[in-house]
């Protein structure tokens, strides 16, 4: 009790600088849980993948389209269990700044194919009957308030012209990996005003989802499908799903591991700071840490006072750093286009981890000064001047 | 009378990098249980050297120092620190208070290390900062006291074990006449009173005085009586 108080005493002695010391641990606490929620929600992302889903899209660049007509041929290919596809259909709802992804798809499989998208079975009958339906995730639903029965209409760029959907359907996210952020309507109604309007652009498929029974023939499965396409005029490259998503942000992967890496550079850095702050106060106090041996004070004792200075400091930094964490994420996800990460949460484990080093950086900045003072000979502990 | 510290052919040097610095050679010293000391001598010639020797807070170089029938110049690190807190108590000149504990809690500090309930180190306390004439400053902060007011802080805090030996190094140095004599007072009446044995290191004649033995030091030798 009295040792806490003069912990607690021995810390406020230079209000100004604990509190910089404090504020500093805060905000590398605040920017370490960000960097680590931008980092886990990518790996989340990429570990949604499915593991016996393929992807086949055109070898030179998923941008390109893929004819229509493969889609049988894959099915050819033995221990292919459903063959579905889809395209990227862009277009603008209301605002450009409504981002979320919209997906002309081939509405018999889509369903199939995505066990994780959860939708009542009369919905999706009413969808698969009617052309100009669609499903919508539940997140984008109640972001835009649409329910079922409403009319959404986008504005085309990538398909020019205004698209009329009925909603038809909601569909629930199998877990908190799974993205119920989409909007997904029939390629078929797509395709048919195409042939009207662009007829070049008729049949053109965006990838090919292939289902696959054991996901341990995927690598075996995925050579056959691209060898069907070999020497035409547009050859495949079929992938795990895990595999297409890790390339489809290839360029951001370089900056989330920068990210990684920063994320424990700024934990290296504080731990710097506060151990300079921590070097300054046990050379201010010598004469005193001389006292305390000459008074009979122990190694264990001088040991805690210090350790529990420093422990004190970068809890309360690390603490107050965490509780402002989650309102700050939270920000960050409002601020940022909606969809653009289809989840966006802090993991338990980041907050583990934010406490776990600040917890570290208490113990490690005390090492110096421990080790200096305990070193320290009484008889040269009064001789010290500042 | 017996006596409680026996210095025998000690001698002291420090190291300063590759260089020997002989301080104390070959010094034998004496003090008996019951007495007030002082110890005079010119600056740099052992005297805080030979108190610290003494006080168990330095080692010699050879010989022995025994005190209080034990040999502390073999005793281990924290045997020693042991032996400090139930046998010594220590004044400096600089007073050497924690500045951010009140008067009452530094002179509890030494308490925190005995077996002592609360109530009881309150009791201790208060009787001898009573009896240093400071029982209305309890809760004041060294920088809110002067410098005899925190000089007596401090002899407080030496004296709350009840040591046997009082060792202290020019306590009076920083302290104008008045405050000086009033410190020297109070030394007199803790050796008369408590019996305390009481080995002070001075540069001033009139403290000197006040001791019922002074010994000179010079150049590492003790001389004259
Ligand atoms: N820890 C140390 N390291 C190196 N030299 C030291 C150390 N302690 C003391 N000395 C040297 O030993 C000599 C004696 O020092 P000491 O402090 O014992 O003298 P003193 O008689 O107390 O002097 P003063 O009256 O000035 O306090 C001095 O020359 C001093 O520089
Ligand atoms: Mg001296």
């Amino acid at each position: 009790m009295k040792v806490l108080k003069l912990i607690l005493k021995n810390a406020l002695r230079h209000k100004l600088r604990t509190v910089l010391t404090i504020v500093g641990i805060t905000i590398a606490v605040i920017a370490f849980g960000l960097l680590r929620t931008v980092v886990t929600v990518w790996d989340s992302s990429v570990d949604a993948a499915s593991a016996n889903r393929l992807i086949t899209r055109q070898a030179v660049s998923f941008i390109f389209p893929l004819p229509y007509s493969y889609k049988e041929k894959i099915k050819s290919v033995s221990g292919v269990q459903t063959v579905s596809f889809a395209n990227w259909f862009g277009g603008v709802y209301k605002d450009k700044n409504n981002f979320f992804a919209r997906m002309a798809v081939d509405a018999e499989t889509i369903f199939d194919v995505m066990p994780e998208f959860l939708i009542a079975p009369e919905e999706l009958a009413t969808f698969k009957k009617e052309r100009n339906a669609c499903v919508l995730g539940a997140d984008i639903a109640k972001q835009y308030n649409i329910k079922i029965g409403d009319v959404m209409t986008l504005e085309g760029d990538i398909y020019p012209g205004r698209w009329d959907f009925v909603v038809r359907g909601i569909y629930h996210p199998q877990n908190k990996n799974t993205d119920d952020s989409q909007m997904l309507f029939h390629w078929q109604y797509v395709d048919e005003r195409m042939k009207i309007e662009t007829p070049v652009r008729a049949g053109d498929v965006g990838w090919y989802i292939v289902a696959i029974e054991d996901p341990n023939k995927a690598a075996v499965i995925s050579d056959q499908i691209d060898a069907l396409f070999n020497n035409s005029s547009a050859e495949t490259k079929t992938e795990t799903e895990k595999a297409f998503a890790q390339g489809f942000v290839a360029a951001s992967s370089a900056i989330i591991t920068a990210m990684n890496l920063m994320s424990f550079f700024i934990i290296g850095i504080i731990m710097l700071v506060l151990a300079n702050t921590m070097i300054m106060a046990a050379r201010e106090r010598t004469r005193e840490y001389a006292v305390f041996k000459t008074l009979g004070f122990s190694t264990f004792h001088l040991t805690g006072l210090i350790l529990g200075e420093s422990m004190l400091i970068s809890i309360l930094g690390g603490g107050i750093g965490i509780a402002f964490t989650y309102p700050i994420v939270a920000g960050f996800e409002q601020a940022i286009p909606k969809g653009f990460f289809p989840f966006f949460f802090i993991e338990p484990v980041t907050t583990i981890m934010a406490l776990g080093a600040a917890i570290l950086i208490g113990i490690i900045a005390a090492v110096f000064p421990i080790q200096r003072t305990l070193k320290t000979k009484i008889v040269e502990g009064f001789r010290f001047v500042g | 009378m017996s006596e409680l510290i026996q210095v025998q052919n000690v001698s002291k040097s420090y190291w300063r990098d590759s260089f020997e610095i002989p301080v104390l050679s070959n010094l034998s010293l004496n003090v008996k249980q019951g007495e007030f000391m002082a110890l005079m001598g010119p600056s740099g010639s052992g005297k805080t050297t030979l108190l610290n020797l003494i006080a168990g807070i330095d080692k010699p170089s050879s010989g022995r120092v025994v005190v209080a029938d034990t040999e502390i110049s073999n005793l281990g690190e924290s045997a020693l620190a042991k032996w400090r807190a139930n046998n010594v108590g220590f004044v400096f000149q600089f007073y050497n208070l924690i500045p951010v504990l009140t008067a009452f809690e530094n002179v509890e500090l030494p308490l925190l290390l005995t077996k002592l309930s609360k109530a009881e180190r309150k009791k201790h306390v208060e009787t001898v900062l009573g009896i240093v004439g400071l029982g209305s400053h309890i809760q004041h902060y060294p920088k809110q006291l002067s410098g005899g007011q925190e000089q007596r802080v401090a002899i407080a805090r030496a004296v709350v074990t009840d040591p046997v030996l009082l060792v202290a190094d020019e306590p009076t140095g920083d302290l104008d006449k008045n405050s000086a004599a009033e410190i020297l007072t109070l030394l007199e009446r803790l050796n008369k009173e408590f019996n305390k044995t009481i080995l002070m290191v001075t540069h001033d004649p009139h403290a000197a005085e006040r001791a019922r033995i002074v010994r000179h030091l010079e150049k590492g030798d003790l001389v004259g009586v």
